[in-house]
């Protein structure tokens, strides 16, 4: 499972309402949800976010909130890839559970710039950073977190049987 | 190697002897709840799974509390979407408007929640009835949507934090100083993935209300749960509310943690979180003159009757400062009712307040007291993340019922004594 795209990033303690602020909760769709993505943060995330890019982030993404809205709208916003130094509890089983990629690796979060082009290979446990010609090591994606991320989340990885 | 309080629950519910920290374990859910906010999705998702009933109409459970009364057409639309679901699976615990009132207020009051309990919710604050000796967590919408189709779930086995907590609160001091103060230590992911668990002789000189307010923000430390030890208080408080057997689980005197803090309740200081972090916490020696303009009390975390009794007494013959707007959200409706019987509303009104129906409401910046850019307030409720209330640059201050009420008497964030000489 490999991952190219441009780095976007952000510090510490990225909270679940500004990743998605609570006032546009009172929707269920995803491109909506996706187009406020960010919006209390970085009003300028969602006019240059390309389909692949890679967030890159600090300690504890995604505290705050159970909503499942926030990966939701990361993932649909286009980003492929989270990278944090430590993800908050339940954003990290929420977005497994809905098929958003993320991973831990404080190396990489020191060293990895805004705009840095990443190759993350998490078959295993490899980010390459282009830009600077450096790798760093994390933990591999064990194969049926991959698998539900492929499918698109774990509903629909138990709709097709693969988890039972 | 002995087990935690939390460790116990979860092999109980797991069908095992015995687990251990880091152990993915399968377990019996006892409570799977939603609200108008997440539960949509969970209900989408549960239709996606093919799923033709819940897995048992007595322990699903659906409270409107967030946008609810609805706030605009999007919000009715949501909580339509959870009424008819509720209607077709015939779900017994279904929590509308004027029965309603915020969920983590309303379960343990209609004794949904018992110690030993392993409860899901989506919704963070779901670890408030770690209070009552239950492992309850939040989780998002599509665990939910599992949770009600198979009454399951998985958990790894957290390790935990111990808290052991001595003496006795000063007057004007209440649970939400003592839990501001424990996150200003140990930072907002100071328990990340791991329980926290309160014990000591300290635990029964707190109120239920008290240890409900403390549990309820263990997730603002990143925590799986925070649960307190059972007592005669807790048992007293259950019994009056429910007839369903329970089991009380006590740590191994061998139990193993992570870290264990003393905590000498005596010396918790009014304790107030400055923007934007709940680890952000000050005292008043630290604090300073910081003008305010609107104060909410309320929530899932401060909307209990004893919450607002400790407010009713600052406000009681006083009135709100010029430019201040004082909201107070009865967290239920019987204990709004009580309020009304007992006259703090009256209080409230007199004192230039409003009082609201039970809602999330300006929490969450969902509706019912939205900041304008520049404006602060103090509140009793449980994030003051950047935005959280309403414009990006607006400003929450968390703090205890008296604290709030006391500032917004003075119009700047201020402490109890400063006002009852």
């Amino acid at each position: 499972m490999i991952f190219n795209g441009k780095v976007i990033k952000y510090g510490d303690n990225v909270d679940t309402d500004v990743i998605i602020p609570a006032r546009y909760l009172n929707t269920i769709d995803k491109k909506e949800l996706a187009s406020h993505c960010m919006e209390d943060l970085d009003k300028t995330f969602i006019k240059r976010v390309q389909v692949g890019d890679i967030m890159v982030a600090g300690y504890n993404f995604g505290c705050g909130s159970s909503r499942e809205h926030a990966p939701i709208a990361i993932k649909e916003s286009g980003i492929s890839l989270v990278i944090a130094k430590s993800f908050a509890r339940i954003f990290y089983r929420n977005s497994i559970n809905i098929g958003l990629a993320i991973v831990e690796c404080a190396e990489a979060v020191d060293k990895i710039e805004e705009g840095d082009e990443i190759e993350a290979d998490l078959d295993n446990g490899v980010i390459y950073n282009r830009t600077k010609g450096e790798s760093y090591q994390t933990q591999p994606f064990p194969a049926f977190i991959q698998n539900i991320i492929v499918n698109g989340g774990l509903i629909a990885s138990i709709q097709k049987g693969e988890i039972k | 190697m002995g087990m935690t309080m939390t460790q116990k629950i979860l092999a109980k519910h797991a069908g095992l002897e015995k687990v251990e920290a880091g152990q993915l374990v399968l377990v019996n859910l006892d409570r799977v709840l939603g609200n108008d906010i997440t539960s949509p999705v969970a209900i989408k998702e549960f239709e996606r799974i093919g799923a033709k009933k819940v897995f048992d109409k007595e322990k699903v459970t659906m409270v409107m509390d967030h946008f609810a009364p609805n706030k605009d057409i999007k919000a009715a639309t949501q909580c339509k979407m959870c009424r008819d679901f509720c209607d077709e699976h015939q779900v017994t615990h279904f929590y509308d408007v004027g029965r309603m009132g915020i969920e983590h207020a309303l379960l343990p009051e209609k004794g949904l929640v018992l110690p030993g309990d392993v409860v899901i919710g989506a919704d963070s604050h779901t670890c408030t009835y770690g209070a009552l000796g239950a492992f309850s967590t939040g989780v998002g919408s599509t665990d939910m949507a599992c949770g009600m189709a198979t009454g399951k779930a998985w958990f790894k086995v957290p390790s935990a934090l111990k808290f052991t907590l001595k003496g006795k609160l000063n007057k004007y001091v209440s649970g939400k100083d003592v839990i501001l103060h424990i996150i200003g230590k140990i930072g907002v992911d100071g328990a990340l993935y791991k329980s926290m668990e309160f014990v000591g002789e300290g635990v029964q000189s707190l109120t239920v209300y008290d240890r409900l307010t403390i549990s309820n923000m263990a997730i603002e430390a990143g925590a799986k749960n925070g649960i307190f030890e059972v007592d005669e208080q807790t048992v007293a408080y259950v019994k009056e509310r429910s007839d369903r057997e329970f089991t009380i689980y006590q740590a191994d005197a061998d139990a193993v943690y992570d870290e264990t803090y003393e905590i000498d309740l005596s010396q918790i200081k009014p304790t107030v979180a400055f923007p934007h972090l709940p680890e952000n916490t000050r005292t008043f020696d630290e604090i300073g003159e910081i003008a305010i303009d609107q104060v909410v009390i309320g929530s899932c975390t401060n909307g209990h009757y004893k919450d607002l009794a400790e407010a009713a007494e600052i406000f009681k013959g006083r009135k709100v400062a010029k430019r201040v707007r004082a909201i107070i959200i009865p967290a239920t409706q019987d204990i709004y009712l009580k309020a009304v019987e007992n006259g703090l509303v009256k209080i409230f009104i007199e004192a230039g307040c409003i009082v609201s129906t039970p809602t999330c409401g300006p929490c969450l910046g969902g509706y019912m007291g939205i900041l304008a850019s520049g404006e602060r307030a103090v509140a009793t409720t449980n994030r003051n993340f950047v935005g959280r209330m309403g414009h990006v640059d607006s400003e929450v201050y968390l703090a205890s019922p008296a604290v709030a009420a006391a500032s917004a008497i003075l119009g700047k964030i201020a402490q109890p004594t400063e006002v009852i000489k």
